[in-house]
């Protein structure tokens, strides 16, 4: 008896990617929209209960290596999964799942029936994917996982009730293609050089060719194709818009787990596979990111002060706090890379949460601009109490889990006596009060239209996953073993590894 | 047991906030349960001074969320004394609201009482923090918490001044302190307070200037010029909000983190001899004189008030500044002294506002004979104001003023002066007018003058209470300068 549990655990890496990736034909099937959502709802949360099962086991610095089908390394396909894989893995299922139990009620209003059993199973593709991105230790499928998540996207993005969701869409397609188009001679030139796709053998063979013109071509197209889908400044063309006119709830889970996903594939590949010596040294990538990210904080933080859509502003703040987890990533130092992984957790965390209150809120004016929901505040005070507290928590207050974030990267700054970034890095987060008190004192000041005057709050089967997220935006905020606790190890990691 | 008590110094307030919610129907249950939250936190607080007198630093950690650096609590002379300032005038007020927001019928009554508590509860987490992140972070919740009280009243005045108020203390705290902070842990690697001060050694003259300019101006909560606009916003918050948070737990929160900061960061000899202070020193001493002259302009009482205190605060800075003996610990009395006189005039006002509706300093002519308790209290309370015996703010005037003597710096000696003397007229003139002048006979005012009466009862006792508290002040000077003593580094005399 006591066998079945401990060979349920050795499987554990693979059932994590199968949940999802099976229930979402097994969804297909149903023209009942709520038994898929049944389903679906079941599968996201058990991959849940996976990644912590996951997570437990490599918590404190361990690894697992799986061989997918049996067959050994580098010719099958290994699983690998130490702490950075984990906390990925728990921030794309639980807020996957968080999102998807909230999904019903908000699509039941913009979508018949039957399509909707379609559209779970779009959403369980896409974090399937994701999830494939994360274990997967093979180059090659990386790739491969991508296109299903970028395929699944363009589909969830299209389904926007806005017709300017379709050409959103268009442009997200033509922009990933030529992303995952370069990364995928990136990974031809690596493979042409030492005839490996495995990630861990890569990163031994690497090193012999680190003169050779060929790989310096390979890691120019992989920098350039993987920005296009981190929606890295400048390459951030795609997202205000993709995120402005996707349906609803689905936002919430675009904005927290595919740019997040696509920056671990990023840290993934420049300091394992590449080399920090290579990517940093010789290849002077510091020089390019770190003006770039900062202008790209600066830029977007302004751009998002501007904006008379709750939706499209939040969606130009991410590109701001993209910003911030690259510059945390470049600054190269301890602090700064804590900073970058605790933040892609807890930016995960927040703008989802911000991305489904509203999405509430929407719900009931159908409209997210914030003339619509002026004084919101008093006819919906719950959804908008946990908009607030989420709100807080991207500015960076103490006692929320942006603050621990924001505290890192400008140590990370100061440590590099880099005093100019450090007080550029305080202005940025003075714009986001700027950018998040405009929509608190509409929703809170400004007297409700004259239509919306008695819309009631919010389903509960959405405001409890709002609130949950507020809660736990409070949590990570005052307890931080779980994400700046990892990321530190991740980081002495990342850097030892140099 | 300590431990015990420092956590239930800020849980309970707390929690006493959140039991209000559970009783918003009934009134009467509702006040009773705020007035002993009062009580029992201010009973906890004093059980501090045995420890602390035997010279003891009790200490707690209640989480770390950023590796090495912890939410901690530590008792030590100068936060046990604002956290009993604050708590002690905690009680007084809760009393004197309940009589006041029931008396002007103001709306949302438990919202009003929770956010007090949370204020509160934030405040003397600021008072016990032992370390600068602990600090910011109770510092932030202190702005947000009392934000919903400056904009009670929710009218376009109300969020205006608010937008005024959240957007000043912000700005500042995060542009600049949070900014001071961290660069203090980058050069030091710690965070903590420590007598002495944590920077000698690390910090180079400039440095230390820059630094110290930095976090004063980043303490927007002292109000130093040009940052100080906030405060006059504030007031339209209902009047007990003026009282505890604008004349005690806030400002007080303020000038008490820079005095902290002076005592326990750099450490007095530190910023003696890089001369580190200078900078804000003269910030605060312009601040002090113009502000006096600006309340002279006023009309409006609790603007008269409000500049008044942006005034008072920077005696404080200037003492945090002089960093010598005298001049820390004038600033630390200052904090006590002030609180206790400028939280009587505010009861003043509010009792005046009540009993007549009146906020304008021109038309209570001749009302000292109709409310004689509540003008009495005005008259003792400015007088500890001004710095005169035999009230509490004589002492820490004449400390002040000894420790710029001992600095040698005659000129700021001159402006400490001068602002007195300009705190005499703005001040007395308001009792004269009360007492000397007849009462106006036009129909103009709100109130027939014949039906004029002392506010509620509940209005009067405390600011009775708290006039009476500035003459007990005066007596136990001494016992305030050996309490105060340990805050000192050990070579001075």
């Amino acid at each position: 008896m006591s066998q079945i549990p401990s060979q349920l655990v050795e499987q554990l890496p693979a059932v994590q990617l199968l949940l999802t990736l099976l229930a979402a034909p097994i969804c297909s099937m149903f023209r009942n929209g709520d038994l898929s959502w049944r389903i679906a709802t079941v599968a996201s949360w058990a991959s849940v209960a996976c990644a912590f099962a996951l997570l437990h086991q490599v918590w404190g610095g361990g690894s697992i290596s799986y061989e997918m089908g049996g067959w050994p390394p580098p010719w099958g396909i290994e699983v690998v999964i130490d702490e950075l894989t984990a906390i990925v893995l728990l921030l794309v299922t639980l807020f996957g799942a968080l999102v998807m139990t909230a999904l019903r009620k908000s699509l039941s209003s913009i979508m018949r029936h039957q399509r909707q059993s379609l559209y779970y199973t779009t959403f369980l593709l896409c974090m399937a994917s994701l999830i494939g991105i994360t274990i997967t230790g093979d180059a090659f499928n990386v790739l491969v996982f991508l296109e299903i998540s970028s395929l699944a996207t363009y589909t969830l993005i299209a389904r926007g009730r806005d017709r300017r969701a379709l050409t959103a869409a268009f442009r997200y397609l033509i922009m990933g293609t030529i992303g995952a188009t370069f990364i995928l001679i990136a990974i031809g030139f690596m493979y042409m050089l030492t005839g490996t796709l495995n990630m861990a053998d890569l990163s031994e063979r690497l090193p012999e060719h680190y003169d050779n013109k060929v790989l310096h071509a390979s890691f120019a197209f992989f920098t350039i194709g993987i920005a296009l889908k981190v929606a890295m400044f400048p390459l951030h063309y795609w997202l205000p818009n993709a995120y402005t006119y996707s349906p609803k709830a689905t936002t919430a889970f675009l904005a927290a787990t595919a740019t997040k996903v696509s920056l671990y594939v990023m840290i993934r590949f420049i300091f394992d596979v590449y080399g920090v010596e290579f990517a940093f040294g010789q290849m002077q990538l510091g020089t390019l990111l770190v003006p770039l990210s900062i202008a790209g904080i600066l830029v977007a933080s302004l751009t998002a002060v501007f904006q008379d859509d709750a939706k499209r502003l939040l969606a130009w703040s991410s590109v701001a706090q993209l910003g911030y987890m690259a510059l945390g990533m470049a600054l190269l130092n301890a602090n700064g890379l804590t900073s970058a992984v605790t933040h892609m957790f807890n930016h995960a965390m927040m703008k989802a949460g911000l991305f489904l209150a509203l999405a509430t809120m929407i719900y009931r004016t159908q409209s997210s601009s914030l003339a619509a929901l002026s004084g919101i505040g008093r006819t919906m005070p719950w959804t908008t109490g946990a908009f607030a507290i989420l709100g807080i928590g991207l500015i960076g207050v103490p006692f929320t889990a942006g603050f621990v974030s924001k505290w890192y990267l400008v140590s990370g700054a100061l440590d590099k006596d880099w005093l100019p970034v450090a007080i550029l890095l305080i202005i940025s987060s003075l714009m986001a009060i700027a950018y998040i008190g405009k929509m608190l004192d509409v929703m809170y000041f400004k007297p409700a239209p004259a239509e919306f005057a008695d819309i009631k709050e919010g389903p509960k089967s959405m405001l409890i996953p709002c609130w949950i997220f507020a809660l736990l935006t409070i949590y990570f905020g005052i307890d931080t073993r779980l994400t700046a606790g990892l990321a530190g190890r991740v980081a002495s990691n990342l850097l030892g590894a140099s | 047991m300590t431990d015990i008590l420092l956590y239930a110094s800020f849980l309970v307030p707390l929690t006493g906030g959140l039991l209000l919610l559970t009783q918003k129907d009934s009134e009467n249950t509702r006040d009773v349960i705020s007035i002993i939250t009062a009580t029992i936190l201010f009973l906890i607080i004093l059980s501090f001074y045995p420890t602390v007198l035997a010279g003891n630093t009790p200490s707690v950690t209640l989480a770390e969320p950023i590796k090495g650096l912890g939410i901690v609590f530590t008792v030590e002379p100068l936060g046990l004394l604002f956290a009993t300032v604050a708590s002690g005038l905690w009680i007084l007020t809760t009393i004197y609201a309940v009589g006041y927001m029931r008396g002007a019928n103001e709306s949302n009554q438990t919202r009003f009482f929770l956010c007090f508590a949370i204020s509160i509860a934030a405040a003397i987490g600021i008072a016990f923090a032992g370390n600068l992140l602990t600090l910011f972070m109770f510092y932030e919740m202190l702005t947000l918490a009392t934000y919903p009280l400056v904009t009670h009243k929710g009218n376009e005045a109300a969020r205006q001044g608010g937008r005024v108020y959240l957007g000043i203390l912000m700005f500042t705290s995060i542009g600049f302190l949070l900014f001071a902070i961290l660069w203090t842990y980058s050069l030091t690697g710690t965070v903590e307070f420590k007598p002495g001060g944590i920077l000698r050694g690390h910090a180079s003259p400039t440095v230390a200037l820059i630094l110290l300019t930095l976090f004063a101006f980043g303490t927007g909560k002292a109000a130093l010029m040009p940052f100080h606009r906030w405060l006059p916003s504030a007031m339209v918050a209902p009047t007990p909000v003026s009282a505890l948070l604008h004349a005690v737990a806030v400002v007080k929160a303020g000038v008490f983190t820079v005095l902290k900061i002076t005592v326990y960061v750099f450490g007095i000899d530190f910023i003696a001899e890089t001369g580190a202070g200078t900078i804000i020193l003269w910030v605060a001493a312009f601040t002090l004189t113009a502000a006096s002259i600006i309340a002279l302009t006023k009309d409006n009482l609790k603007a008269r008030l409000a500049y008044s205190t942006v005034g008072q605060l920077s005696y404080v800075i200037v003492g945090a500044m002089l960093a010598n003996a005298a001049g820390i610990i004038g600033g630390a009395m200052q904090i006590a002294m002030h609180a206790m006189g400028k939280i009587t005039l505010f009861f003043c006002a509010g009792a005046i506002y009540v009993a007549t509706k009146k906020t304008e300093i021109s038309q209570l002519d001749g009302l000292g004979h109709r409310m004689p308790f509540t003008f009495a209290a005005f008259f003792v309370g400015s007088l500890s104001i001004i710095g005169l015996p035999p009230m509490g703010g004589a002492w820490s005037k004449w400390f002040l003023l000894i420790g710029s003597a001992d600095a040698e710096q005659w000129i700021l000696l001159g402006l400490l002066l001068l602002s007195s003397l300009l705190n005499v007229v703005y001040l007395l003139s308001i009792v004269g007018r009360a007492f000397f002048l007849p009462l106006p006979t036009d129909s103009a005012t709100p109130l027939p003058a014949e039906n004029i009466q002392e506010a509620p009862l509940n209005c009067v006792v405390p600011l009775c209470l708290t006039a009476t508290g500035c003459v007990v002040l005066f007596l136990f000077g001494d016992a305030l300068y050996d309490f105060l003593l340990p805050i000192l580094p050990k070579t001075e005399p």
